[in-house]
């Protein structure tokens, strides 16, 4: 609750500044975390989500390989959201699912539910910046982006193809991260991230993210049906897709927890 | 008229399933076929147990049927293996066959099901309900079905489950002429049993779970056979020293602890047990420790130790009396899901030590490669894996999975 009154208070206080004639000074770390604290408004709201994810990986020599899984969100008042993954594709892994509750500050909770054994583990969550099952996602990709897990900087306004988009740096706060910082372009009608370029610790291009064939629900949100990252250093990409995205399903903490990790499928 | 009226209630569970529309339905079969080899690195102990490599082909399928976006749902789950060498590993199981009812914080199982209890990994000590089908791997991981009706209340102070369990199943053995068993045998045609009520007698187990920010916190109880047996030395029909295996009752108490830090998950399994002749303790604890992106690749290094009590010291009839395990999880994180398992058990009484390693990936999307060895060393008299101290092995398998 207080979250949300202070996310409010920035809001207010972002759109105030902007209203400021421009010799105000604003630097551009506080327009940045403007933007941010904007595109993250939007979105609040949208209470659960349920989605069909299929994922497409491919090597340098173009050899691919898919992975199917479905994924539930929970959005968390306050804090950071809960997810529910199942895999179905391969076929080996079928049954295994993942548990996970992100958190705005502090390492997330883990569990993996083990289909063979019918086991739950909970597993150390410290590996953010490792790839999620064998992609070019890294855990901290997927987990639920906060304005509180970032600090900001506005970098400019430029038109791509006479649309037009803010621009923005931000800058994980976690140390265990393994970016040094992240571009993000904004579409700045919708409020929406278009890309993402991802800079290693050692400031380098590391890979770029984009998101595609955006749709809205309930006349309000917006999600890509398409995510392509593409890893300029290796080469591999990752290409995912998804489909049957569904809101309202009424989901409560009661679907994320152990007993639902152990029976979803 | 009985069985006429059980027929009328498949046909009308059909119907119904039949009839459903299509969008609060979802079934589906899937599984796997395995193929195995096991080759030994020396010729058996006993002259009775066949040598050379042994083969063997298993085949495990799930039926899956859910309602109501899963809150009821029908699970079958047979399991069939042969084997070229030993007859005792041939089976044919039902691992699953259970019908699961969802009503808010209320969850009812019944039928034949799998439970897992416990955080430790060389060991499952508290993993009480399920029987341990040791042919199908001398690990111990693989579980038979075990019939059941299950009740789970989930509340804010955690889920409380109870347990009643009508039938109790043998533990498999490894027959005359197959390899990795006790000499003598175990003649489990012929087990004795404590209750007069034999395997018909009806077990209890409540469990509490629950997780406390970084604490994972199980405790349990048991009350009836228990699923370890003894053995009584004795002859068979034909006058061959055989070992029958004896399942005594039992009431158990036990923990399970798993602390989660960064990359540290600190364990901890216990468990008091009584019997009309004993009354001991054991544990298995220690800690995990992962490394993530090792020298700078993707790849994770996970590793383990745990240390093994029994406060029946020498004596407890279980090879993890006073013993200590260290092992390593290598995780490629690669498309293909590649890990390589590594560890040994060590014993500083008879400094006997066993060792394994496994290590798996993908091919294609639907094929599967692990290869395990297991190997034996300075195995002290005293040991009970002495009678397997020429059973080393490497096994090669190959899974289609649909």
């Amino acid at each position: 609750m207080n979250d949300k009154i202070s996310k409010t208070l920035a809001f207010k206080l972002g759109a105030l500044l902007a209203a400021m004639p421009l010799t105000a000074n604003i630097t551009p770390e506080q327009r940045g975390l403007e933007i941010a604290v904007e595109v993250d408004l939007r979105d609040t709201g949208f209470g659960d989500t349920k989605a069909e994810m299929e994922m497409i990986l491919a090597n340098r020599h173009g050899e691919k390989s898919q992975r199917q899984m479905a994924m539930r969100t929970l959005e968390v008042e306050g804090d950071g959201d809960k997810t529910l993954i199942t895999f179905d594709q391969p076929r080996d892994v079928k049954g295994t699912a993942f548990l996970s509750f992100t958190h705005k500050e502090g390492p997330d909770d883990q569990w993996l539910y083990l289909p063979a054994l019918k086991r739950v583990k909970r597993i150390a969550s410290n590996n953010k910046s490792g790839p999620f099952v064998g992609s070019e996602f890294a855990y901290e990709d997927l987990s639920s982006q906060e304005v509180e897990k970032y600090t900001y900087k506005f970098i400019r306004d430029e038109e791509v193809d006479g649309a037009p988009f803010h621009v923005i740096e931000r800058y994980p706060v976690d140390r265990k991260s393994g970016y040094t910082r992240q571009v993000v372009w904004v579409d700045r009608n919708r409020y929406i991230v278009t890309q993402i370029d991802f800079y290693d610790r050692k400031d380098e291009l590391l890979k770029t993210l984009a998101f595609e064939d955006y749709q809205q629900y309930l006349d309000k949100f917006w999600r890509a049906d398409r995510m392509m990252m593409v890893n300029h250093q290796t080469g591999k990409q990752t290409e995912l897709l998804w489909s049957d995205y569904q809101f309202g399903n009424d989901y409560t903490s009661r679907d994320f927890d152990q007993r639902s990790l152990q029976n979803a499928r | 008229m009985k069985t006429i009226f059980e027929a009328k209630k498949v046909w009308w569970l059909l119907g119904l399933l039949s009839a459903a529309p299509a969008t609060i339905l979802a079934s589906e079969w899937s599984g796997y076929l395995t193929a195995e080899i096991r080759a030994f690195e020396r010729s058996p102990l006993d002259g009775e147990q066949k040598g050379g490599a042994s083969a063997a082909a298993i085949f495990e399928s799930e039926f899956y049927q859910e309602w109501n976006d899963g809150d009821q749902a029908l699970e079958f789950t047979p399991y069939f293996r042969i084997d070229s060498h030993d007859e005792e590993r041939d089976l044919i199981d039902i691992r699953e066959l259970s019908y699961l009812h969802v009503h808010e914080d209320w969850e009812f199982r019944v039928g034949i099901s799998k439970v897992f209890w416990g955080v430790a990994e060389s060991q499952h000590l508290v993993d009480t309900i399920n029987q341990t089908d040791l042919v199908a791997n001398p690990d111990g991981e693989d579980k038979l079905g075990q019939p059941m009706a299950q009740a789970v209340y989930v509340s804010r102070y955690g889920d409380f489950s109870a347990f009643v369990l009508p039938y109790f199943r043998e533990r498999t053995f490894p027959g005359r002429e197959g390899r990795l068993r006790s000499i003598p045998w175990v003649d489990t045609d012929n087990p004795i049993y404590e209750s007069s009520d034999e395997d018909a007698h009806v077990d209890f187990a409540f469990r509490w779970f629950n997780v406390i920010g970084d604490f994972d916190i199980g405790l349990h109880y048991f009350r009836g056979t228990s699923r370890d047996p003894g053995f009584i030395p004795e002859g068979d029909s034909s006058g061959r020293a055989v070992l029958r295996p004896y399942y005594q009752q039992m009431d158990q108490v036990g923990l399970d602890l798993q602390y989660t830090k960064e990359g540290w998950l600190w364990k901890l399994e216990a468990l008091g047990r009584e019997t009309s002749t004993d009354r001991y303790s054991a544990m298995v604890g220690g800690f995990e420790y992962t490394i993530y992106g090792l020298f700078g690749s993707s790849m994770d290094l996970g590793l383990l130790t745990e240390v093994h009590l029994d406060s029946r010291g020498l004596a407890a009839p279980t090879p993890f009396n006073r013993d200590v395990f260290a092992g390593g999880r290598l995780t490629w994180n690669d498309d293909a899901d590649t890990s390589l398992i590594a560890g040994a058990f060590y014993d500083p009484d008879s400094g006997s030590t066993l060792g394994r390693v496994e290590w798996e990936r993908r091919l294609k999307n639907s094929y599967k490669l692990e290869i395990e060895a297991q190997k034996l060393t300075n195995i002290d008299p005293r040991d009970l894996f002495f009678s397997l101290r020429r059973d080393s092995f490497l096994q090669i398998a190959i899974s289609r999975y649909y």
